[in-house]
């Protein structure tokens, strides 16, 4: 990539920093160069983002139908998956998998709910209630 | 406490860090581009049946930890590296390094780091970061992606060093433990084993998953993507690979370029013209790269989807592969 290639398109990074890249001169000789961001991977990164809030959504719904427990809705909410959750929460994988039945999640103590609450930031109210804040 | 320590910024984290503490225990002519030569970091790997962000699980890097160790090592630099169970011992440790007069080395997650973009916040726990000082509650912070200078409080950086996860850095820490000058042999030696170790991973490694065979391999899978699993998610697993190879730290092209400055670089130490033209190829390598990311944003962003499209994006990786191992045999044939 030519350093007068490099692309400046307008990205997340704006405001934060910028990306450093390696180029090459008029000679061919490398050099490094600024970059505020590419169209090409921001796209990749709204698309990431899309496919997110969408999983998002579906779990929440899932959880208000009480097809799934509130967790999925938590864990997706915080872009966690298993190993992440058991590691904040101190709970096995396999305690989470039964946790995620609402039979079983709906008569948890409150101690164990506070753990996930905790986890997740919120109330223990909004736990049980599906309501988290996506931002 | 502010120890005098000089932020350079560079593409990759785990160079930076390595390059930064490596200048400041007087190895001056250490570069992002020559700590990533001599620790091998060019790779490829693509795992199959691992999902990450329910994409497939790609690198065009070595592991995480392994550049810091390897340049260390090539260049005879004891490493002092630790990880602790209790965060109040590792908040103890770093700041007795930092009293010392010591900048450290810290592994971190990105989830909760609080001067990045809330877009780039993922789980992602391999992120590295130096820290040099303290003032008050804040942590000066020497991030190598950042222009700048930052700061955490002890809060924000014990949550970091403590994140949780695959690859939980158990507040890990880690810097040269020796302040010395480095002879212009010693790194004429460790750019060349640097250059053997890279050949070795990209062409020598059995299985059809790693190095240049990956890339084929991938260049396969991608144009059986589209009738296995549908142009949507086709689409989220390009997306996925440009995100890999274009993402903050790769200095662009899956870190191709970054591989062909340090060739450049390398000549400096080598006069061997043969440097200079595979370094040529890996620019190559590095705008083909390029170019597929576009041809496979143009398939996520619904512009492309025939499987035409998906046949053109899998022969830029093909031909990739030709041209990395044509530039790594020509490596390998080096009389040093």
């Amino acid at each position: 990539m030519k350093k007068e290639e490099l692309p400046q398109d307008p990205s997340v990074l704006d405001k934060f920093t910028k990306d450093l890249c390696y180029v090459v001169d008029e000679s061919g000789n490398y050099t490094t160069g600024l970059s505020r961001g590419w169209e090409v991977k921001a796209a990749a990164l709204d698309l990431a983002w899309d496919d997110i809030k969408e999983r998002i959504a579906d779990a929440r719904q899932k959880a208000l139908k009480g097809e799934i427990s509130p967790l999925l809705f938590f864990m997706e909410l915080r872009l966690m998956d298993m190993d992440t959750l058991a590691g904040y929460s101190g709970f096995w994988k396999w305690q989470i998998k039964r946790h995620m039945k609402p039979g079983v999640f709906k008569n948890l103590s409150d101690k164990k709910l506070e753990r996930y609450a905790k986890v997740f930031e919120v109330s223990v109210d909004d736990l049980k209630n599906v309501r988290g804040n996506e931002n | 406490m502010k120890i005098d320590f000089e932020h350079i910024q560079s593409a990759h984290c785990e160079n930076g860090v390595t390059s930064n503490l490596l200048k400041y225990a007087g190895v001056n002519n250490i570069t992002e581009p020559l700590a990533f030569g001599i620790g091998s970091g060019l790779f490829f790997i693509y795992i199959p049946l691992l999902k990450v962000n329910n994409g497939p699980a790609i690198s065009f890097r070595t592991m995480p930890g392994l550049i810091f160790k390897r340049t260390c090592n090539a260049l005879d630099i004891p490493v002092v590296r630790k990880t602790f169970r209790s965060p109040e011992k590792a908040e103890r440790f770093l700041n007795e390094c930092i009293e010392a007069g010591q900048p450290v080395g810290c592994q971190v997650g990105v989830y909760y780091l609080t001067y990045f973009p809330k877009e780039y916040r993922f789980h992602f726990n391999a992120h590295n970061l130096v820290v040099f000082g303290k003032e008050e509650d804040n942590y000066l912070i020497s991030d190598p992606v950042m222009e700048t200078v930052t700061t955490l409080t002890s809060f924000e950086l014990d949550r970091v060093r403590f994140a949780k996860g695959v690859l939980a850095p158990n507040g890990q820490l880690y810097y040269p433990n020796a302040k010395k000058e480095v002879s212009e042999e010693q790194i004429k030696k460790a750019i060349k084993s640097g250059i053997k170790r890279n050949v070795r991973d990209m062409l020598y490694i059995p299985g059809p998953v790693v190095g240049v065979a990956g890339i084929k391999y991938t260049a396969n899978k991608i144009k059986k993507w589209r009738d296995k699993l549908g142009l949507k998610q086709s689409g989220t697993y390009l997306a996925q690979l440009v995100r890999m190879q274009e993402e903050i730290g790769t200095g662009g092209g899956g870190f191709r370029f970054m591989y062909g400055a340090f060739l450049q670089q390398a000549h400096a130490y080598h006069p061997n013209d043969t440097l200079l033209s595979v370094a040529e190829d890996f620019t190559k390598a590095g705008d083909l790269w390029r170019s597929a990311a576009v041809q496979a944003a143009g398939i996520y962003k619904g512009r492309l989807g025939s499987q035409e499209d998906f046949n053109t994006m899998g022969d830029y990786l093909l031909e990739i592969a030709e041209i990395e191992k044509k530039a790594f045999k020509e490596l390998s044939n080096i009389k040093w």
